[in-house]
C-alpha cells in the first residue's frame, strides 16, 4: 500500500469520483488556478476544465446556493469552504435548502451534494478561525456529517459522499491534511453510517472522530504500557451515527470516555453519552466522562489555546478516572 | 444531618487501611479537622481527620481492623441523634479484629445469605429494602451484578469514590462467598515466614486476567488422541542427513501439520468475539513460549504457508527473543489458534488453557516409545499423546474430533505436508 497524505487521499477521490462521473464538479474559493486553499484540488483544473472546476466568488451562500441548485436539477456538486468558519455565512443554504429540499418538495427534488472543508482548531488561528462544527450540522434531519482522521478514511468516505443521493457534510481536519496513512492502490468505498473499531482492548471505550480518533490511539497505545486496553471506536460518520458499534463496545468494556474537538455544551459527545445511557445503562461500572475544548472562544495566546484543547493527557485522565485509576 | 466517616485514600495508591487506632471515643466531641484516628496505608500510618462537627456517635471499625477505601467507617452527628437508618446496611466489623496481618483484604462477616428468593434483592424493590437508605450508591453494573448473583448490595462495602460499589467490589464478595470454611490445622512451630510475597510483574497481571476470563466463561471440553509419529521421526531423520540446514524439530513438524490442517477446518481457527464468530482464512499459529517470567505466546504469522524449514527458523528466533524479552507486541498478538508443549518435560499428557478469544489449543504430550499393535503384531513406536481444548460455543464435539481426524492424518502421514 501506498503511503500518502490525508490532502492527496482527499485529492485521489475528487479526481477518481470527477473522472467517474460527469456530472461531479467542484466549487470554491481558489479551488483552480490556485490549486485550493490546502492543495487539495491540486492539478484538478488542469485535468477536468474549468466547467468541472469552478473558481467562486468570495459569496459563501451566493455558491452554495449555485451548488444546491445544480444538484436539483441533475449535477453533483462538491462544494468547498476554505474553513467551516467561513460556511456559517453559507448556513441558510446549507440547513434550510440542501437538508430540507427533499422533504418539502415531497420526494421530487433530492439534492446530491457535498459540503466539504476543514474544521476544528488548527493552531493560533484566533477565536473566530478555530471552531469545530460538528455538533450544530449534525443537529439537521437531512444531512449528513463525515469526520474523517485518517487519509484511508478520508479518501474512502469522500467518494461514499459524493456518490450519496443526498446532502453530505464533509468535515477534514485542518490539522490532518499533511498527516501521512497507508491507503491501498486499488478503488475502495467506505460506507456512511459505519463506524470502524481501531484499537480493540476491554478495559474501557473510547469513542471519537475525526482528530480525537487519532488521539485516542495515542492514548490506547500509552495506556497499553499501563495494562490498560482500550476499545477505539472512530465514529467516521457522526449522523447517522453508528449506535451499534457503541453499544457492542461499551458492553464489553463497561466504561466509556467521549473524546470531542467542539464544546462541551450540547456538543456531539453529549449524544454519544445519550445513546449509551439509553442502550447500556446496566453494563456501566463508572459514569460517562466526555473530553471537550473548554467552555470558552478559542483563546489566541499559545499557553491559553493548549490549555483550552483537548488533548492526551485529558483524554489519558478520564480513562484512569473512569478505570478507577489513581 | 450525620456526617459519615469514611476509610479515605491516604495514598495514591492505597486500597485498603488498617485502623490501627482511634483517637476519639463514641462520644467524643469533634471538630472538623481533628483527627480521629491513624491508619497504616500502603505507605506509612496516617492520620485520618474528621470532614464535620459534632460528636463521634459511631464507630463501625475495630482498632486492627483493615477496612477498604471508600467503606463506612464511623459517623459524626449531634449527640443522640437517630443514625439507625445510616447503618441498617452495615454490621459493625468489630468481630473480626484480627490481630497482625491478615489477608483478607476486607471483612468478611457482612455478607448476606445466599437469599431463597433472589427476586426480592434489594435492587427489584428499593422500597422494601431498608438497608438502602442512606447507604452507599453503586454503579449501575454492580447492581446488574449482585442481583445475578443473589448477592445484597446493602452488604457490600464500596471502594468507588464516595464509597460508590462498583464491578469490582461485587466480584471480591462473590469470590470470597466460598473462602469461609474454617478448619483446624495443627501448625508446626517456626522459625521462617510462611510465605513470600511478590508485587505481581505486568506480564503474570496479564496471564492471571487473560487466563482467569478465559476458564471462568468459557465452556472447554477436552479431545485427547494419540499418535504415531514413527514416519515423523523418519522423515526428520532423513532430513537431518541431508545437512544441517534441514534439522529440525519435532515440534516443528507438529506445528507445520496442525497449520495445514487448521487451513483447512476453518471451522476450528475461529475467534468467539460475543456476538460473532470470526472464523479464520489465514492460520496465525500462537505457540506458547516458558519464560522466566511466565508464559507469552508469540505467533507464526501464516504457518500454513509456510515450510517446515522456516517454522523451524522463525519458532527458535521467537522463542529466543521471547526467553529475552525482546518480543515486540505484534509478535505475540493476532494468533488465531495456539499450541503448548510440555514434552520436553516428560509430561505425557496435559490440558491447555484457551488463549481468548481464540477458540481451541492444542497440548502436545512427550513423544515416548510405546509397545502397540499394529496390523496384528506387537510393535514398538514412537507416539505422542495430543490433547484439544475446545471452546463449546464455536467447536462442537465433532467438528472438534474432525479436525483432529485430519491431523493424525497428517502427522501420521508426513509427506502430505510437502505436498
Amino acid at each position: 500500500m501506498a503511503i500518502i497524505t490525508y490532502r492527496e487521499a482527499l485529492n485521489q477521490a475528487l479526481r477518481e469520483e470527477m473522472s467517474r462521473d460527469d456530472r461531479v464538479f467542484l466549487m470554491g474559493e481558489e479551488v483552480g488556478e490556485y490549486n485550493g486553499a490546502y492543495k487539495v484540488s491540486k492539478g484538478l483544473l488542469e485535468e477536468f476544465g474549468e466547467n468541472r472546476v469552478v473558481d467562486s466568488p468570495i459569496a459563501e451562500l451566493g455558491f452554495s446556493g449555485v451548488g444546491v441548485g445544480a444538484a436539483m436539477v441533475g449535477l453533483r456538486p462538491v462544494i468547498e469552504f476554505m474553513t467551516w468558519n467561513f460556511a456559517l455565512l453559507a448556513i441558510d443554504q446549507v440547513v434550510n435548502s440542501a437538508a430540507k429540499m427533499l422533504y418539502m418538495s415531497g420526494g421530487q427534488f433530492n439534492v446530491p451534494i457535498v459540503f466539504r472543508g476543514p474544521n476544528g482548531a488548527a493552531l493560533q488561528l484566533g477565536a473566530q478561525h478555530s471552531q469545530a462544527f460538528e455538533s450544530w450540522l449534525s443537529h439537521i434531519p437531512g444531512l449528513k456529517v463525515v469526520s474523517p482522521g485518517t487519509p484511508y478514511d478520508a479518501k474512502g468516505l469522500l467518494k461514499s459522499a459524493i456518490r450519496d443521493d443526498n446532502p453530505v457534510v464533509f468535515l477534514e481536519g485542518e490539522m490532518l491534511y499533511n498527516t501521512k496513512g497507508e491507503v491501498p492502490e486499488h478503488e475502495y468505498l467506505i460506507p456512511l453510517g459505519k463506524a470502524d473499531v481501531k484499537r480493540e482492548g476491554g478495559d474501557c471505550s473510547i469513542i471519537a472522530s475525526g482528530k480525537m480518533a487519532l488521539i485516542a490511539m495515542q492514548v490506547a497505545d500509552q495506556l497499553a504500557k499501563e495494562d490498560i486496553h482500550v476499545d477505539v471506536v472512530d465514529l467516521l460518520t457522526l449522523r447517522p451515527m453508528d449506535v451499534e458499534a457503541i453499544r457492542t463496545s461499551v458492553r464489553k468494556t463497561n466504561r466509556a470516555v467521549v473524546l470531542e474537538e467542539g464544546w462541551e455544551v450540547c456538543g456531539i459527545g453529549a449524544q454519544v453519552v445519550d445513546y449509551i445511557q439509553r442502550d447500556c445503562f446496566d453494563d456501566l461500572d463508572a459514569p460517562v466522562v466526555r473530553v471537550h475544548q473548554e467552555d470558552v472562544p478559542m483563546p489566541y495566546a499559545k499557553g491559553l489555546e493548549k490549555l483550552a484543547k483537548p488533548d492526551l493527557a485529558k483524554s489519558i485522565a478520564a480513562v484512569k478516572k473512569v478505570m478507577y485509576r489513581p | 444531618m450525620p456526617t459519615k466517616i469514611f476509610m479515605e485514600a491516604l495514598s495514591p495508591t492505597m486500597e485498603e487501611g488498617r485502623l490501627v487506632t482511634w483517637n476519639k471515643s463514641e462520644g467524643d466531641a469533634v471538630k472538623s479537622g481533628d483527627v480521629l484516628a491513624e491508619v497504616e496505608t500502603d505507605k506509612a500510618v496516617m492520620e485520618l481527620v474528621a470532614r464535620g462537627d459534632g460528636v463521634l456517635l459511631k464507630r463501625l471499625v475495630a482498632e486492627g481492623t483493615t477496612a477498604p477505601v471508600g467503606s463506612l467507617v464511623g459517623v459524626i452527628g449531634a449527640a443522640g441523634e437517630d443514625i439507625s437508618a445510616l447503618l441498617g446496611g452495615v454490621q459493625p466489623a468489630v468481630a473480626v479484629n484480627s490481630p497482625g496481618a491478615t489477608p483478607q483484604p476486607a471483612p468478611t462477616a457482612p455478607l448476606a445469605p445466599a437469599p431463597a428468593t433472589p427476586i426480592a434483592a434489594p435492587v427489584a424493590a428499593p422500597a422494601a429494602a431498608p438497608q438502602s437508605a442512606g447507604s452507599a450508591k453503586s454503579s449501575p453494573l454492580a447492581r446488574r451484578l449482585a442481583k445475578d448473583s443473589g448477592l445484597d448490595l446493602g452488604a457490600v462495602a464500596g471502594s468507588g469514590p464516595g464509597g460508590r460499589i462498583i464491578k469490582r467490589d461485587i466480584e471480591a464478595a462473590v469470590a470470597s462467598v466460598g473462602a469461609t470454611a474454617v478448619s483446624t490445622v495443627n501448625r508446626l512451630p517456626s522459625t521462617v515466614s510462611d510465605y513470600t510475597d511478590q508485587a505481581l510483574t505486568q506480564i503474570r497481571k496479564t496471564i492471571a486476567k487473560r487466563l482467569a476470563e478465559s476458564i471462568g466463561p468459557i465452556p472447554t471440553f477436552y479431545l485427547t488422541a494419540e499418535f504415531d509419529l514413527t514416519r515423523v521421526a523418519e522423515l526428520r531423520a532423513a532430513a537431518a542427513g541431508e545437512g544441517e540446514e534441514y534439522r529440525v524439530s519435532f515440534n516443528d513438524i507438529i506445528l507445520k501439520a496442525t497449520a495445514t490442517a487448521l487451513a483447512r477446518h476453518p471451522e476450528v481457527n475461529a475467534h468467539w468475539l460475543g456476538d460473532k464468530i470470526r472464523f479464520f482464512n489465514r492460520v496465525h499459529l500462537g505457540m506458547a513460549v516458558a519464560t522466566d517470567d511466565g508464559l507469552i505466546v508469540p505467533v507464526i504469522f501464516d504457518a500454513d504457508q509456510k515450510g517446515i524449514g522456516e517454522i523451524a527458523r522463525e519458532s527458535r528466533e521467537l522463542a529466543k527473543r521471547a526467553r529475552d524479552r525482546k518480543l515486540k507486541p505484534e509478535e505475540y498478538t493476532g494468533s488465531t489458534f495456539s499450541v503448548s508443549n510440555l514434552g520436553m518435560m516428560q509430561i505425557e499428557q496435559f490440558t491447555a488453557i484457551i488463549n481468548p478469544p481464540e477458540c481451541g489449543i492444542l497440548a502436545i504430550g512427550a513423544l515416548e516409545d510405546k509397545a502397540v499393535v499394529v496390523d496384528g503384531e506387537l510393535a514398538v513406536r514412537k507416539r505422542l499423546r495430543v490433547t484439544m481444548s475446545c471452546d463449546h460455543r464455536v467447536v462442537d464435539g465433532a467438528i472438534g474430533a474432525r479436525f483432529l481426524q485430519d491431523l493424525r492424518r497428517l502427522i501420521e502421514n508426513p509427506l502430505m505436508l510437502v505436498f
